[in-house]
Order: structure tokens, then sequence, then C-alpha cells
């Protein structure tokens, strides 16, 4: 069992997770992840590990929900448990003095850019950051990214805050304008993803992703993570999760995330179901 | 009972363990034997000749003491059937389920050359059953601390029958598993349906009643590495990590959605319990009403497809590139498996898996074989017959041709040797690997092989390692 130290909302449906991991805490390195399962009847599903604190002995996640497991996680609160954290897992990021190194972060994968980040900057780049959300309210870790960064740029695809548009209009105005840049991280949805690698590939600019397979066990035992990268098969968990973008094969992965849409829906609903269950019986014991 | 004559005794027909009938197993994945009553196995062990030099004894591994378990059974001494067996073998309720009893001890059965063999097998999965059901597992006594730490990697047979073997000496034991749960193939690959998982996890409380402790959720080389294990103070370490790497077949549309490796489908279904989604929240394909392939023919192949039926498959195959006679599957499953309504394609191997716009499997291009000269392995070679290709449909497919070995000790630990295809070399006679104190054991040693082989190596290992750890300076 692993204890939640601290739980809270950094947008609507993204959470911040402290947990007591000390192993973990001591060993992990930027760009790796944790296989989290909740309860018992939990699904292994994977995080990245944002952060972590080796005297303190704990781990950052952040989580965005958005299915069943995701939605649980945030349901969680400072004082309950993930009934197993195991990691790190997967390589570390290549890091080192690239030049000027661009992170770019799509929705949670702000968050999950961050270590990265962090590591890049210690390495001694000049770094930028360019964070993307749909809207003002879920523009995360800019703060964060602010105290870290040489350059931070946020964008919002309805322009209530920041820049309007994507990621990727903000990229190439970079490029256009003529910044000299030597690395690019991207991190977020596929969609988002091959849009950055299409974008740079033309400029020859070293870019690297980070994919996001649906996961097992994490270990390398399955090869359910399995992607094509430069014509390969390869499999995420233990070859990665980090590629090079100009390499991936984005659209069987975007197909072979969609495996099981209807039974995540259905978990989904049947999760809803019995928290509304729950509800109206906390409810009742009131009354 | 007066004495029987050895003319009596083989008169005795071979008796039938009662099992699930095919119609009802087919939908459940309850287990599909149901094992001998008392009364069956008494009759069972009165077949034995009870022979001055029992050759069956040569067939098995760890030369368990089958004679004269079978007289204590043949006495109505249950229990005591059950220590004899223990004093060679810590998981009889598995092997007596899951050996390949025919091609082992059985085989060598002197009754076997004329009529039918004792079945040896169900003869100690009864005595350990009722061990189990009866008193609940009676451990050894543990000997005097010897204040020496052995740290185990893997839980699996290797793992945990070298961990009771240590434990038992005295030694401290701790074992670290990658996983959420202890048991290795045998929690996550083997299913419920031919090795229920309660069976395996009394054993695991057995050996925590021992003093073993069990860390999970420990990927060593990522949590810890080897070396670092060394550093916490470990006197010795034994390496069982098993064969978990699953072979794929490179040819095109692998990566279509339906295509599963078999550890991908078993460990969906077993260890994360799919087959009770959403109760569990692990999906795994749907397959009612669909075409399922299963390509292989070994043991795994056969719990896959067993699997798919049990989960609604319509039609169920196992297309294997060689014929029946060498599929390495025990035949007891082959058995089964037919009787459950699979499908049989022989002599046939995939050249390429078909799907749509979407990214979902719709059939697979096979190619007919035929028997050529022998290969290396002694098997027939199959040999493509030019202009026999044919498309046929799916909706789902598993790849259980095998799997190789994990290289994450390999790479993360380089001063064990490890031979070209990724297997830890050891010394035969003592299992230590190139790095002293490291011993290795079980699939991550000889290549996916047996149970009961994986059980042998983890012995002969915790032997050498109490050697070691009263005199390292033997290594
Ligand atoms: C290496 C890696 C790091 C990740 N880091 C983070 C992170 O820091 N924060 C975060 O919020 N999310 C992260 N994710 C994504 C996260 O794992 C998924 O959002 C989560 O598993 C969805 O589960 P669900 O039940 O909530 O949603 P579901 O409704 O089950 O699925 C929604 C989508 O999530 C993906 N998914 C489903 N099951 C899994 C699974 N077992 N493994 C991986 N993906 C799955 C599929 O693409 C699916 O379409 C990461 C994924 C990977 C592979
Ligand atoms: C589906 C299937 C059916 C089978 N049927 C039969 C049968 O009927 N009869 C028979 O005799 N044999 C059968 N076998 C073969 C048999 O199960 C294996 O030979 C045996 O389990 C090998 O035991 P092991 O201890 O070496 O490894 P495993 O059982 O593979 O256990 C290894 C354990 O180590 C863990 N591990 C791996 N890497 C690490 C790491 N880095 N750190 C920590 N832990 C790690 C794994 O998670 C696993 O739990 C079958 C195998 C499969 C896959
Ligand atoms: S352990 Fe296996 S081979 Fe040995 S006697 Fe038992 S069933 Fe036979
Ligand atoms: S060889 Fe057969 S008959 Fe002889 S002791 Fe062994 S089991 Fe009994
Ligand atoms: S998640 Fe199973 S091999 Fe990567």
């Amino acid at each position: 069992m692993y204890k939640i130290i601290s739980a809270d909302f950094l947008a609507p449906d993204i959470k911040r997770f402290i947990i007591s991991a000390p192993k973990i805490a001591r060993k992990r390195k930027a760009g790796q992840f944790v296989i989290v399962r909740t309860t018992e009847h939990g699904e292994r599903i994977p995080l990245t590990i944002a952060d972590s604190n080796s005297t303190e002995g704990t781990i950052t996640i952040i989580v965005q929900g958005i299915g069943k497991s995701t939605k649980e996680i945030n349901s969680f609160n400072s004082g309950d448990y993930f009934t197993d954290v195991v990691g790190p897992l997967g390589h570390p990021s290549h890091i080192e003095n690239f030049g000027t190194a661009v992170s770019i972060g799509g929705g949670v994968g702000a968050a999950i850019s961050f270590p990265t980040a962090v590591a890049l900057k210690e390495a001694g780049n000049h770094t930028i950051s360019i964070i993307g959300a749909k809207t003002k309210e879920l523009v995360i870790l800019e703060k964060e990214m602010r105290d870290v960064c040489d350059e931070v740029y946020v964008t919002t695809d309805d322009g209530s805050y920041g820049e309007h548009g994507f990621v990727t209009t903000k990229l190439k105005n970079l490029i256009d304008s003529g910044t000299k840049i030597d690395f690019i991280l991207a991190i977020g949805p596929l969609p988002m993803m091959r849009a950055v690698a299409e974008l740079t590939r033309p400029y020859g600019i070293k870019t690297v992703v980070s994919l996001n397979p649906v996961m097992v066990d994490g270990t390398g035992m399955c090869g359910g993570c399995r992607a094509t990268v430069d014509n390969k098969t390869v499999f995420v968990c233990v070859d990665g999760p980090e590629f090079d973008a100009h390499l991936v094969d984005f659209d069987t992965l975007m197909k072979r995330n969609n495996t099981y849409r209807d039974f995540e829906k259905t978990a989904l609903e049947h999760f809803s179901c019995h928290t509304h269950q729950m509800f109206d019986a906390a409810v009742k014991e009131q009354n | 009972m007066p004495e029987l004559t050895k003319k009596e005794r083989m008169k005795i027909p071979r008796q039938v363990m009662p099992e699930q009938n095919p119609e009802e197993r087919r939908s459940n994945f309850k287990e599909v034997n149901l094992g001998f009553t008392e009364e069956l196995a008494v009759m069972e062990a009165n077949r034995c000749l009870q022979c001055p030099k029992p050759v069956c004894v040569e067939g098995c591994p760890v030369g368990v003491q089958i004679r004269d378990f079978i007289k204590l059974v043949s006495e109505g001494d249950f229990l005591g059937a059950a220590a004899k067996i223990k004093e060679d073998n810590v998981l009889p309720a598995v092997c007596g389920r899951v050996c390949p009893q025919e091609e082992q001890c059985e085989v060598k059965c002197v009754t076997g050359v004329k009529g039918e063999p004792v079945a040896i097998g169900r003869l100690e999965r009864f005595v350990a059953d009722y061990e189990r059901t009866h008193t609940g597992i009676r451990t050894a006594t543990v000997g005097a601390p010897t204040g020496k730490k052995v740290a185990i990697v893997g839980s699996g047979p290797a793992g945990l029958s070298c961990a009771g073997d240590l434990v038992q000496r005295g030694h401290s034991v701790t074992v670290f598993e990658a996983l959420h749960e202890i048991g290795g193939v045998l929690i996550y690959g083997i299913p419920e349906f031919r090795l229920p998982k309660e069976i395996v996890k009394a054993e695991v409380e057995a050996l925590k009643n021992l003093g073993v402790e069990f860390k999970t959720n420990n990927v060593i080389g990522f949590s810890d590495t080897v070396d670092e294990l060394m550093g916490e103070g470990y006197d010795a370490i034994f390496i069982g990590v098993g064969a978990g790497l699953p072979y794929f077949m490179n040819i095109p549309g692998e990566n279509y959605n339906g295509v599963y490796s078999a550890n991908e489908f078993l460990t969906r279904v077993n260890l994360m319990k799919a087959y009770r989604f959403p109760e569990f929240d692990t999906p795994v394909f749907d397959c009612k009403g669909k075409n399922v392939a299963v390509f292989g023919g070994g043991n795994t192949a056969m719990d896959a497809v067993r699997t798919s039926k049990r989960l609604g498959a319509k039609n169920a195959f196992i297309v294997y590139r060689r014929s029946e006679v060498e599929m390495p599957a025990r035949v007891e499953e082959v058995h089964h498996a037919k009787e459950e309504g699979i499908e049989f394609i022989m002599l046939t191997n995939p050249l390429e898996f078909i799907g749509d716009e979407q990214g979902w499997l719709r059939g697979a291009k096979l190619q007919k074989m035929e028997l050529g000269e022998p290969d290396a392995s002694g098997r027939r070679r199959p040999v493509p017959i030019q202009g026999s290709e044919y498309i046929m449909d799916l909706d789902m497919a598993v790849i259980a041709i095998g799997n190789g070995s994990n290289p994450m000790i390999q790479k993360t630990t380089p001063d064990i040797t490890h031979n070209k295809r990724g297997n830890i070399v050891v010394d035969e006679n003592t299992m230590k690997t190139s790095k002293k104190g490291v011993f290795a054991g079980g699939d991550i040693v000889t290549g996916g092989a047996t149970v009961i082989l994986a059980m042998g190596a983890g012995r002969k290992a915790a032997g050498a390692i109490d050697e070691y750890l009263k005199d390292p300076s033997v290594w």
C-alpha cells in the first residue's frame, strides 16, 4: 500500500498527488514512469513521475481524469492509499547540453514534460517551454515552468489565455522568427505530437516524443505496448517511452489506442453508476 | 485388506479422474479436472507393483519417492504420503496438475509396458489436495537462524522452491517480484481452469508462515540492481526471472488491433481477471461470437485457445506449422481442447495479417506446409507448399510461438555472463553464475521449460547457496 501524502487539483479534472514511495523517490530520473493500481480490482496504468523528493521519500504524479481509472484516482485524497505503485520504469530521458532546448507540453503533457525540462536546464541548455491547453483554466504548471525555464509561452485553443492557437502555432513562430532550436521534446496527445513531428521534420530539428500506448505489466513481458519506430517493433515500456519523433508510426499507435474504446465507456458508466450508489447511500445514512 | 498379488494389481484398470463435462466447462473458468476421490486414489495406488527398483523415479526431475508415497496412499495414510512427497517436491499440488507426467515419471512406469502406467501425477495431486483441505499445508520446521540473508529475484516455481529450502535451513529470505502477485507463470500464465489460483496462494501463504518475506512491485534492474541488492547486505542472490519476453513472428500486420502475444492475452485474463470485467477494470478483446486463431502448438497455445473459447469465441482454432505429433503441448491438454470444440489446423503457417482501415484485424493469409527432413531439434522440418496460400477470416489472433529472456538483468548487471540467446550461463551442478554470490535457475537459464525443472533448479541452487553461506571461500 502506498500512502497519498497530499492531493490537490491543479485544474478541473487534473490533480496532483504526492505519494510516499521512498525507494522510487531515490532512484527515479526525468522521463521515467510508475505503474499504479488503484485497488485490488484495478487495472495497471502508467503515470509519469513529475517530481520527487528523496529526503521526504515522496514522488509526485499529475493525473488527468479521462476514464474510469484516472477518475477513480482523482477521487482519492490525502490519507488514501494506492494498492500498488511500481517503478521507476522506462528509460530516463536522454539529457545533454544541446544548446537551445524546447519542451512542449499539451494538456497533462505539461506535467509529463516538466521533469525533463528541469533536467535540460540543469544540463546547461537555454530552455524554452511551450504549454498548450484547450482553455485558460486547463493551463497547468505555468508558475513551476517559469521558475525553471528561460522562456515560457502559453497557448490556448480558444485564445482565453496566452497566445491564441496550438503549440505548433507558437513553435512555428519561434522557428520563423529565427530562433535557433537544437532540441525539442514534445509530450501530449498523439495528434499533437504528430503535428510537432511533421512541423520540425523539414527543418531537421532533433525532436523527441514520449509515447503513450496502452500498457499492462510495464516490464517488457506482454508486448501490448508495442509501437512501430523506424519500421521496427518496439516495446514502449522498456525500449522507451521516448523516441525520435521523425521515426514514429503515429497512425498505427493511434489506432491501437482505440482497441478498448467500447470497454472504456462501459467501465466509466459502471464506475459513475457505482459512485452514484455510494453517494446515494451516504446521503441516506445522513438523513 | 489382504495384500494383493501382482496379478491382481495388474488387473485393476487405470482409474479415471472425474472432470467437468466439456459442454459445461467450455463456458466457465472452473477447474476441468476434479481429482480422485479417496476410493479412486486407493484403488489407483493399488495398481503400483512396489517395484524393488522403482524406475519411475528416474523420470522425475526432482526424484520424488514415488513408490513409497504410493504405498502410503494405498494404506490410506494420505498425510504421510504428502510428507513423503514433500521431501523432494515442495509444490506437489501444482506439479500433480501441470507436470508432463506422460513424458516423465509415468512413461518409465513398468506397468506402462503392457498396459497403462500408474497415474502418478493424479495421485500426487490427490495427496496434496487432501492435505491442503484437511489440515492445511503443513510445513517443515525451520532451522536455527544463521544470520545470513538471501535475496531471490522472481517468484515463479524456481524462486519459490529455492526460498522454501533456504528458509528451512535457517536463512533469512526475501523474494523480490516485479508484478503485484506472487507465483510467476503459475499466476499470470497458466489459467484458472487448469491450475486454480487459490492453490498457488495457499503455497505462498505456507512459505510466508515459514518466514519468507515477499516484496511485490520490485523490478530488479529498475527498482534496485543486483549490485544494489548486494550492497543492501544480502549474502547471496538467486535469480529466477523466467523467460518472459514474448516472440512475435515479424510478419506484416502484427500490430493490428486484436493481435495479441499469448503473454498479454493470458495476463489480462488470469492476472488481471479481465474475464470478470467490469467488476475488474482490465478489459480484453470481446471474443463473443468471434473467430479466434492461436498460432503455436505448446501448452501456452492450448491455454490461450481454450481461454478464448471460454470467453465466448464461436470458432477457436489452433494453427500450427508442423503436424500434431510434433506439438509440444501435453497430450491431456490437446485432448481436453478437442473435447471443448477447438479446431486444429495443422501444417499451416501465417504469412501476414490482414486488417481494415481502422486498424482492426480481419484475417490472415495462411500457407500450407509439408514435412521435410528432420531439423536440429530432430523433428521433421516444415516446408512451405508453393501456391497453397489462402485467406482465413479472423477477429482475434494470439501468437504463442514461445518466449525469449527479458534482457533487464543482463543490461543492468554486465558481469553476469549470458549466452547468445540471452540465457544466464551457470555451473550445472551448483547453479553458480559468473558473478560471485549470485546463482540462477529456471527458465532464465534453460529457456522456456517446465515447472518441475524450474523447481529442481531452485532446489539445487538452494543447496549450493547453503554451502556457500557456510563457507564463502568455496566459491
Ligand atoms: C508512459 C506513460 C506515461 C503517462 N503519464 C501520464 C501522466 O503523467 N498523467 C496522466 O494523466 N496520464 C498519463 N498517461 C496516460 C494514462 O496512463 C491514461 O490516461 C490512463 O491509463 C487512462 O486510463 P482510464 O481508465 O482513466 O481511461 P480509459 O477510458 O480506460 O482510457 C482512455 C485512453 O487512455 C489510454 N489507456 C487506457 N488504458 C491504458 C493503460 N492501461 N495504459 C496506458 N494507457 C491506457 C487509451 O489510449 C485510452 O483510449 C501516461 C501514459 C503512458 C503510457
Ligand atoms: C501459458 C503457459 C503454460 C504453461 N504450462 C505448463 C505446464 O502445463 N506444465 C509445465 O510443466 N510447464 C508449463 N509452462 C512452463 C512453466 O510455467 C515455466 O517453465 C516455469 O514457470 C518457469 O519457472 P521460473 O520460476 O523459471 O519462471 P516464471 O514462472 O516465469 O517466474 C519468473 C518470475 O520472475 C518475475 N520477474 C521477471 N523479471 C523480474 C525482475 N527483473 N525483477 C523481479 N521479478 C522479475 C516475473 O514477473 C515472474 O513472476 C507453461 C508456461 C506458460 C507461459
Ligand atoms: S513431480 Fe512431476 S515428474 Fe515428479 S513424480 Fe510428480 S508428477 Fe511425476
Ligand atoms: S514403476 Fe510404476 S509400478 Fe513400479 S514403483 Fe514406480 S509407479 Fe509403482
Ligand atoms: S506493457 Fe507489457 S511489454 Fe510493455
